[in-house]
C-alpha cells in the first residue's frame, strides 16, 4: 500500500526524502547533546544497538585470538596467561556486554511501547540511566583488558578467584556488578510499562509474543541479577579482607561460590535466549502469514521458563563435589525445562506448516535459530544425565552445547530481529539478496565451528586448555576455518546494512505488509510513536488464512 | 507526613533497635545451631518490619504485594534448594 505521506519529495531528495522521515525520531535534535541526553526509547535503542555491537566486535577480537591458538597443538600464538585472559574476556565481554543486553535493551526498547501502542516506557530517564551505568560498566572492563585482563574465565570460580588468580579480578567484578544495575533497571521498566501503559483493548491476550518473552525476561533480571551482585561482593570481600566465606580455611565452603553463582547464571541463560524466542515467534508468524500456533501455549511457557529455569542451577555441579541427592534432584528438574522450550519448537513448526512462507532474510534467520537450537537444548538434556554428565563435563562438548544455544541460537535471532526491523528503524530498505547470502553464511560457519566441538568433547578434549594432543589437530582447524568464515558472514550486514543508511528505498509503513502496531506508524516512527492512542480489537497476528492448494 | 505516621515510624525503628540488641545478646548466649536459629529468626522479623512499614506494603494491595510476596519466595527457593545439597552431603552411598 503506497501512503500520500510516504511519497518521494523531488525537492528534498537524499537522506530524508519522506516526510514520514522528516519528522522521524531520527530528525528530533541532530547535536551530539540530543542524542546523550535523550530519554526517546528509540533513541536509547539506537545508543545500545551502537555500544552492544562494540562489544560484539571486542568479544570476537578475543574469539579470534583463542580461535588462531588452537590451529596448532603446541599453544604457539599465545602464552598459557595470555590464552587464560583471552578466553575470560571473551566470555566476560560476549555474556555480560553483548548476549545478555542485547535484545532486549536494542529491540526490546525499541518495540515494546510501539508493539502496546504507548509513547514510551514508562521511565524514560531511568531507561537512559541504566544506558549510562552499562557503559560505564563496560568501560571498566574494557579498563581492566588494558590493564593487563582476569585469567579466572567468565564464571570466577573460588578459590582461584578470591585467592590465586592475580589479575584484576575485584575490577572486573566491580565492573560486572556495576553492568548488572543497568540490567535490573530495564527489567523493572518493561516489568511496569507492561503492566501500566498498554493502550486500550490491548489485554494480555493482545499481546504479541515478542512482549511476552521480554516480560518474563524482565522477572528473571530483577529477581536473578541482585543474586549475582552479591556474589561478587563476596569475593571481593574475601580477596580484600580475606572473609572466611568460601575458603575451607577459613570455614567456608567453595560449592557455596558455584550455588550462587549458578543460582543467577543458569537463569541468565534464560536472559539470552528468551528474548531471541519472542523474535523468533514474530519472525515465524510473520514468514507465514498464519497466526502462532497455540499462542497461549507459546506464551505461557515463556513464563515457565522464568520460573523452572531458577530450580537446575545445580545441573552445573555435577561432578563438583555436590550431594548426589541433589543432582538427582537438579538433574529430573532439568528435564522438567526442557518441556515448555520444546513447547516453543513445536508451535513455530506447526505455525509454518501449510503457510505461505516467504523466503525472506527474516525466515532464513529464524530457521537457524530453530534448527541450532533444537541441537543445543537436546545435547542440555544429555549434558543433563548424571552418568553422561561425568564423561564430557568440562569438555569441548559443554563448550559446543551452549555456543549452539547462545550463538546459533540467540546470535542468530539477533541478525533476524536486525533484518525484520531495521526498516522500521531506520526506515530504509536494504538488498534482500545479500541478507539471505549473509544468514546462508552464517548457519554455514557457525555449524563449521563448532559442530567439530562436539566430537572433539566427545573424545575428551578438555575445555580451557591450549595445548593438547595432535590427533585433535584436524578437528581443530576445521573449527577455526569455520570461524573465520563466521567472522567474515557477521560483518557482512555492516556492510549492506550501512548502504541502505543512505541509498535504500524508503520502506514506507509496512514493508513485510504484516501484522503489529509497530507497522502502523511511519518508518521510522515520528518522536511519539502514535498520533493518537491506537484502540485494539484485534488479536495478534490476525492473518486471513490461505492455505496452500485452498484457493 | 502526619503526626500519627511519624510516631508510628518511629516506633518501628525503636522495635528495629531492640531487636537488633536481642541479636547481639543472643550470640553471647547461645552456641551452634540454637545461635543461627535466633538470629536468622530477628533478622526475618527486622525485614518483615521494615518491608510492611518503611517499604509501605501496608498501603498496597494486590500486585506489589504479590510482588513482595514473590521476592521472599526466590530467596526462599535459592536457600531451599542448596539445601537439598548441604542436608544431605553426609549421607551414604
Ligand atoms: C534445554 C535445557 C537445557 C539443559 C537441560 C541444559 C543443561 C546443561 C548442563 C547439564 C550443563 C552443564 C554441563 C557441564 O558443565 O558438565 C550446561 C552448561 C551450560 N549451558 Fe545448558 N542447558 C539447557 C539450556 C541452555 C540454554 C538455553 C543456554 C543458553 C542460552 C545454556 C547455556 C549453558 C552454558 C553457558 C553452559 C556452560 C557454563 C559454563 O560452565 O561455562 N544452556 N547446560
Ligand atoms: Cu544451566
Amino acid at each position: 500500500m503506497t501512503n500520500a505521506l510516504d511519497a518521494p519529495d523531488p525537492h528534498n531528495a537524499g537522506i530524508s526524502e519522506t516526510r514520514a522521515e522528516r519528522e522521524s525520531y531520527l530528525r528530533a535534535g541532530h547535536t551530539l547533546r540530543s542524542w546523550l541526553l535523550t530519554t526517546d526509547h528509540k533513541r536509547i535503542a539506537i545508543l545500545y544497538l551502537i555500544s552492544v555491537t562494540l562489544f560484539f566486535f571486542i568479544g570476537g577480537a578475543a574469539a579470534a585470538l583463542i580461535r588462531a591458538d588452537l590451529v596448532t597443538p603446541g599453544g604457539d600464538l599465545l602464552t598459557n596467561e595470555g590464552y587464560n585472559r583471552a578466553f575470560t574476556i571473551h566470555g566476560v565481554i560476549m555474556v555480560w556486554f553483548f548476549l545478555i543486553p542485547s535484545i532486549p535493551t536494542t529491540f526490546g526498547n525499541f518495540l515494546l511501547p510501539l508493539m502496546i501502542g504507548a509513547r514510551d516506557v514508562a521511565f524514560p530517564r531511568l531507561n537512559l540511566l541504566s544506558w549510562y551505568i552499562f557503559v560505564i560498566g563496560g568501560l571498566i572492563t574494557v579498563y581492566a583488558l588494558i590493564a593487563g585482563g582476569v585469567d579466572t574465565g567468565w564464571t570466577f570460580y573460588t578459590p582461584l578467584s578470591s585467592f590465586f588468580a592475580n589479575g584484576h579480578v575485584v575490577l572486573v567484578a566491580v565492573a560486572v556488578f556495576i553492568a548488572g544495575f543497568s540490567s535490573i533497571l530495564t527489567g523493572l521498566n518493561f516489568i511496569v510499562t507492561v503492566h501500566k501503559l498498554r493502550a486500550p483493548g490491548m489485554t494480555w491476550r493482545h499481546l504479541p509474543l515478542f512482549v511476552w518473552s521480554h516480560y518474563a525476561t524482565s522477572l528473571i533480571l530483577v529477581l536473578a541479577t541482585p543474586v549475582l551482585a552479591i556474589t561478587l561482593a563476596l569475593i571481593a570481600a574475601e580477596r580484600l579482607f580475606g572473609l572466611g566465606i568460601f575458603d575451607p580455611a577459613l570455614g567456608g565452603d567453595p560449592l557455596l561460590f558455584q550455588h550462587l553463582f549458578w543460582f543467577y547464571s543458569h537463569p541468565a541463560v534464560y536472559i539470552m535466549v528468551l528474548p531471541a524466542m519472542g523474535v523468533v515467534s514474530e519472525l515465524v508468524a510473520a514468514s507465514a502469514r498464519k497466526p502462532v500456533f497455540g499462542y497461549a501455549f507459546v506464551a505461557g511457557s515463556s513464563i515457565a521458563i522464568a520460573i523452572i529455569g531458577f530450580l537446575v542451577w545445580g545441573h552445573h555441579m555435577f561432578v563438583a563435589g555436590q550431594s548426589m541427592y541433589a543432582s538427582t534432584v537438579f538433574s529430573f528438574l532439568s528435564l522438567v525445562v526442557a518441556v515448555p522450550s520444546a513447547i516453543k519448537v513445536y508451535n513455530w513448526t506447526a505455525t509454518l506448516h501449510k503457510g505461505r512462507i516467504a523466503l525472506d532474510p527474516p525466515f532464513f534467520f529464524a530457521a537457524s535459530f530453530i534448527g541450532l537450537f533444537v541441537i543445543g537444548g537436546l545435547t542440555g538434556l544429555a549434558l543433563a544425565m548424571l552418568a553422561i554428565d561425568v564423561h564430557v563435563h568440562d569438555t569441548y562438548f559443554v563448550v559446543a552445547h551452549f555456543h549452539y544455544i547462545m550463538v546459533g541460537g540467540t546470535v542468530s535471532a539477533y541478525f533476524g530481529a536486525l533484518h525484520y526491523w531495521w526498516p522500521k528503524m531506520i526506515g530504509r530498505k536494504y538488498p534482500l539478496v545479500w541478507g539471505r547470502l549473509s544468514a546462508a553464511a552464517i548457519f554455514f560457519g557457525f555449524n563449521l565451528t563448532f559442530f567439530p566441538q562436539f566430537i572433539l568433547g566427545y573424545l575428551g578434549m578438555p575445555r580451557r586448555y591450549h595445548v593438547y594432543d595432535p590427533p585433535f589437530q584436524v578437528l581443530h582447524v576445521l573449527s577455526s576455518a569455520g570461524a573465520s568464515i563466521l567472522a567474515v558472514a557477521y560483518l557482512m550486514p555492516a556492510f549492506y546494512l550501512f548502504y541502505s543508511l543512505r541509498y535504500g528505498d524508503p520502506a514506507g509503513r509496512n514493508p513485510w505488509g504484516v501484522t503489529g502496531l509497530e507497522w502502523t506508524v511511519p518508518s521510522p516512527p515520528p518522536k511519539h510513536n502514535f498520533m493518537e492512542t491506537p484502540i485494539v480489537t484485534e488479536l495478534p497476528y490476525d492473518y486471513h488464512v490461505e492455505r496452500e492448494g485452498e484457493q | 507526613m502526619n503526626a500519627m505516621t511519624v510516631i508510628r515510624l518511629v516506633f518501628v525503628w525503636f522495635a528495629l533497635m531492640g531487636l537488633l540488641v536481642t541479636t547481639v545478646g543472643a550470640s553471647f548466649f547461645l552456641r551452634g545451631p540454637a545461635s543461627m536459629a535466633a538470629s536468622t529468626g530477628i533478622a526475618f522479623i527486622k525485614a518483615a518490619l521494615i518491608y510492611w512499614f518503611f517499604m509501605h506494603l501496608s498501603e498496597e494491595r494486590g500486585l506489589p504485594r504479590l510482588m513482595a510476596v514473590g521476592a521472599v519466595t526466590w530467596l526462599a527457593i535459592l536457600i531451599g534448594l542448596s539445601f537439598t545439597d548441604y542436608a544431605t552431603r553426609g549421607f551414604g552411598w
